[in-house]
């Protein structure tokens, strides 16, 4: 016999948090198709970096004419409209380094992880296919890569070649590939052996072949995957190499160096120098991690069916 | 009796077997294919049946030159297959090949239909874009799919469908023989019928010949012409499709067709005689391979392998009961 | 006498995207088992029958719910009960068996511990009897010196052994009905018979009931006394097997029958045209009638119901109808 009273009540919870569930899965379910929130922070950031020179109000390396250095944002007393989020130490505008700031890390950051894409997936198809020696080269190579410590590997090259942002990106895309050669080594390995290779191998292709036509196309998923995740990790090691005074070199505005200049006024109370570069590198950092994992899920055949 | 157009003489395959982890010391070899003798001639469907570890795979990647061979010879077309290289090898690759079993994973996923169905007249003829469209709308509608699927991928098609695909692309250049291992395994029922048929007429129409790979008996009996029972790496009984379904005389095979599933419920079954599994090919028993589960085993049997021989017309048998 | 399992129109859905997606995977599937009866469930992949069966167990996941019917086992209604029930239910009462023995034995334990487990928890045996016990059970499947391979391992064991260990854990827990879901499909020829006879005896000696889901309309025609052949979710023929296979009265179960390939014949084979539907919007009328040679128009347009054609042998096809009209007719005039 069961208890009817409290059947009821059970089923009347249960029926409650189901429809609960329900709703959340609907949203989940809109959620789901789109990226909302990294895109709703990355394009608009894009675009700023694309039109950094029409929109920002001032030349970043010049002084603001008749400002006066270290002006507070328009809304703290002693800021006013003409320098809308304060100057520095040089009397220029913080908001239109901001803004070309931007451009900085978006480039080095997209570029960097494209250098080391390329390599990185190149030389893991290289290992994975081919196997063998080639194989055993590559991946000892890319043990010996990791062991050093990337950041501290990228100062010494920058120090060698000097400063420059395409040497920047060059360098950080030497630091960062062996992430990708790992990866798509074993996602090459599992290949290798489904049918469809060994088809295209018994009908006579030629290893490039099979390559370019096969395998390049299949582990692309893991690439971008792999990329949205590394473009984060290449943006804070520019503007950590920018802080440090080896990166994008001065007057080019950039996070990182606005970051070092306004370190020592902080104590003073001159928050605006470094909070805004600080958010702009959580803000897009935070963006491309988040479409990395929405591209994960998203691009792995087996959670697409749900 | 035309030239075959495929030969498999003496065949053996061993793989060497190791082991320790410092020192790979060889402890002995599996024998996976020893000693098939075997001809498919033009426009004939030759079935080969056995269970899991009787080395039929082993002897179609030997034939598609995945792997080569430890001894023996495969003759194509009266040559010696091991000494082609360029054109005679391209030429190979072109008029022999393969059908899989898992419809899932021989279609390259990012390519599409058109594409993949054209991959063998890329590789093999230099057809300009038009011819190679043209071609390969001439296969599409030959097993059975509309030409304008061509520019589709193959997750949006069903198991048979792509099956059939995958036959295309088997029959885009001037095939002559295709391998198909366990085509229809993996198809739903009334998909076989589909896919079987269409081999049939495809074979009428084109003539080309079929290396039919399976373990189920009804199917593999149906399409092909002769048969050849494969136990352990060796071929044990060979004979026309219709002529083995009547008169099974290896025991082996006798054992297959009584733990062959009925096709009504009425049908008369026989309990099996046969006992125990297959035993592993890296120590096979000595003499005749089956003696050890044969009912009808004599002491002879251990001692001495049996020789093929043709007991009845076109009807051969390893056995030392005949 | 009362059957064991009484399944009436039953209907599982799957709910996919938030709600937004039905799959109407199991739509009003009714059929009775007795005691020591067994039963075939044939069909295709996507008809519903491994569904259904995952709806008596209540095994379903998360995305799919009972949404109506009736699933009585021994008196008591099960699509009503709570997990906890479920679970002393399953194993003890039903068992299942599942197609891949490599899946279902847990490589790290022994055969031992995993045929013993059943009757440890559901029929509380210990010690010496248990050992007793299973040694009885893996006799029974015909695992050949129990005492000493019940120490092995699962990766020691060939696959057709695996499958009759996976057999003895499921009668360890005493069932009285075994749901088997295509147990047979990755085995040899050969050890698929073994196999089978193994079944057959299990079932003689404990007169336990047998659901087998397959699609192999042999190994119906060897093992069941009646057959449910589904399609697109729904049962469209179901009756003794010895009937169905003598004069299918649907043409979807003439196709099934039609399309085997039969031993020393070379008779070419009924194809069935077209694809199995998609549960998600399937057509209107009867589920079949685009692929059926004998459509008429009133398939295209309503869903045809139940007619029953002789004791415990029904269809659910419009031609029925017809034929029995037609009867009626032939005998009034």
């Amino acid at each position: 016999m069961v208890d009817t009273t409290e059947q009821t009540s059970a089923s009347v919870l249960s029926a409650g948090a189901r429809d609960f569930v329900s709703v959340g899965r609907r949203w989940t379910g809109v959620a789901w198709q789109w990226p909302v929130l990294p895109l709703a922070i990355l394009v608009p950031f894009v675009l700023i970096a694309l039109l950094a020179r029409y929109i920002a109000p001032y030349d970043p390396t010049e002084p603001i004419p008749g400002a006066k250095i270290f002006e507070p944002p328009f809304w703290m007393q002693g800021g006013s409209a003409h320098a809308l989020l304060g100057t520095d130490f040089q009397a220029r505008d913080v908001l239109s380094r901001l803004i070309f700031g931007a451009r900085v890390s978006l480039i080095v950051g997209v570029a960097g992880t494209i250098v080391a894409g390329s390599i990185g997936t190149a030389l893991g198809i290289l290992a994975g296919y081919l196997g063998g020696w080639v194989d055993q080269v590559i991946m000892r190579v890319t043990d010996a890569w990791l062991a050093l410590p990337g950041l501290v590997f990228a100062i010494f090259l920058a120090t060698m070649v000097g400063p420059s942002m395409w040497n920047i990106v060059i360098i950080l895309g030497l630091v960062y590939w062996t992430r990708y050669s790992r990866v798509i080594r074993g996602e090459v390995l599992s290949l290798r052996e489904r049918e469809f290779v060994k088809l295209a191998e018994i009908a006579g292709a030629s290893r490039a072949r099979v390559i370019l036509r096969h395998i390049l196309p299949n582990v692309l998923n893991s690439t971008m995957v792999l990329a949205s995740l590394t473009i984060g990790v290449v943006i804070i090691a520019e503007a950590s190499l920018s802080f440090l005074g080896v990166g994008v070199p001065p007057p080019e505005p950039a996070w990182g160096s606005m970051l070092a200049d306004g370190r020592s006024m902080l104590m003073v109370g001159d928050w605006w120098l470094t909070v805004f570069p600080g958010l702009g590198i959580l803000l897009v950092v935070l963006a491309t991690q988040l479409l990395g994992d929405w591209l994960r899920v998203r691009l792995d055949p087996q959670l697409r069916n749900m | 009796m035309p030239t075959p157009l495929l030969e498999l003489d003496n065949l053996q395959k061993y793989f060497p077997v190791s082991t320790g982890a410092l020192w790979r010391r060889k402890i002995g070899w599996v024998k996976a294919v020893d000693g098939v003798d075997l001809a498919i001639h033009p426009r004939e469907t030759l079935g080969l049946i056995g269970e899991s570890g009787c080395g039929k795979t082993t002897t179609s990647k030997l034939i598609l030159l995945q792997e080569p061979p430890s001894a023996g010879t495969i003759r194509y077309d009266g040559e010696d297959v091991s000494n082609l290289e360029g054109a005679e090898l391209m030429r190979y690759r072109r008029e022999v090949q393969v059908v899989f079993q898992d419809p899932y994973s021989s279609l390259s996923p990012r390519m599409r239909v058109g594409d993949i169905i054209a991959e063998p007249l890329e590789i093999h003829t230099d057809f300009a874009r038009e011819a190679r469209a043209q071609r390969v709308a001439e296969v599409l509608e030959l097993v059975g799919l509309q030409p304008e699927v061509a520019r589709l991928f193959p997750h949006e098609f069903s198991g048979g469908q792509r099956q059939r695909i995958a036959i295309a692309r088997a029959l885009a250049t001037d095939t002559r023989l295709i391998v198909l291992d366990e085509p229809v395994s993996a198809l739903d029922v009334s998909i076989r019928a589909q896919i079987m048929n269409q081999l049939e007429h495809l074979q009428e129409t084109l003539g080309v010949s079929y290396l039919f790979i399976g373990h189920d008996l009804a199917t593999v009996a149906h399409i092909s012409h002769r048969i050849a029972v494969m136990y352990l790496g060796q071929i044990v009984e060979l004979a026309e499709s219709l002529e083995l379904c009547a008169k099974p005389l290896h025991p082996y095979t006798q054992a297959l067709f009584t733990a062959a599933l009925p096709s009504h419920p009425d049908q008369r079954h026989e309990k099996l005689k046969i006992t125990g599994e297959v035993p592993s090919a890296l120590d096979p028993p000595s003499g005749c391979r089956f003696h050890p589960r044969c009912p009808h085993a004599m002491p002879h049997c251990a001692r001495e392998a049996p020789v093929r021989k043709e007991i009845a017309p076109r009807h051969a048998v390893a056995c030392h009961l005949y | 006498m009362a059957p064991l399992l009484r399944v009436s129109e039953l209907q599982t859905h799957y709910f996919s995207f938030g709600g937004t997606r039905v799959v109407k995977a199991v739509e009003g599937v009714s059929f009775t088992l007795c005691e020591g009866e067994t039963i075939g469930l044939v069909g295709e992949s996507g008809c519903g029958k491994t569904t259904t069966c995952l709806s008596i167990v209540g095994l379903l996941p998360s995305a799919a719910r009972i949404v109506s019917g009736r699933v009585e086992f021994a008196g008591e209604e099960l699509t009503q009960k709570r997990p906890r029930e479920m679970r002393r239910i399953r194993g003890r009462q039903i068992a299942m068996i599942l197609q891949d023995p490599m899946a279902s034995l847990n490589p790290l334990f022994s055969i031992y511990t995993q045929v013993a487990e059943p009757a440890y928890y559901h029929q509380a045996i210990r010690g010496r009897s248990l050992r007793r016990r299973v040694e009885e059970l893996l006799r029974a499947v015909r695992i050949p010196s129990p005492a000493a391979r019940m120490r092995e391992y699962p990766h020691q064991m060939s696959g057709g052994m695996r499958q009759r260990v996976v057999g003895a854990i499921a009668m360890a827990g005493g069932p009285k009905l075994i749901i088997a879901d295509e147990p047979t499909t990755n085995l040899d020829v050969t050890i698929q018979a073994q196999y089978l006879e193994v079944l057959k005896d299990i079932q003689q000696q404990s007169g336990v009931a047998l659901i087998f889901v397959t699609h192999n309309l042999g190994i119906v025609a060897k093992m069941c006394d009646k057959m449910a052949v589904m399609y697109a979710g729904k049962i469209v023929e179901q009756g003794p097997v010895r009937d169905l296979f003598r004069e299918a009265k649907h043409p979807y179960t003439q196709a099934l029958l039609g399309s085997m390939p039969k031993l020393g014949s070379k008779e070419p084979l009924f194809a069935i045209p077209g694809q199995p539907p998609n549960l998600a919007c399937p057509p209107a009328g009867c589920a079949f009638h685009p692929r059926c040679a004998h459509a008429l128009p009133r398939c295209a347009m309503q869903q045809p119901r139940d007619r029953s054609i002789g004791p415990d042998w029904t269809a659910k096809c419009w031609l029925v109808d017809q034929q029995t009209e037609e009867q009626y007719a032939h005998a009034v005039a």
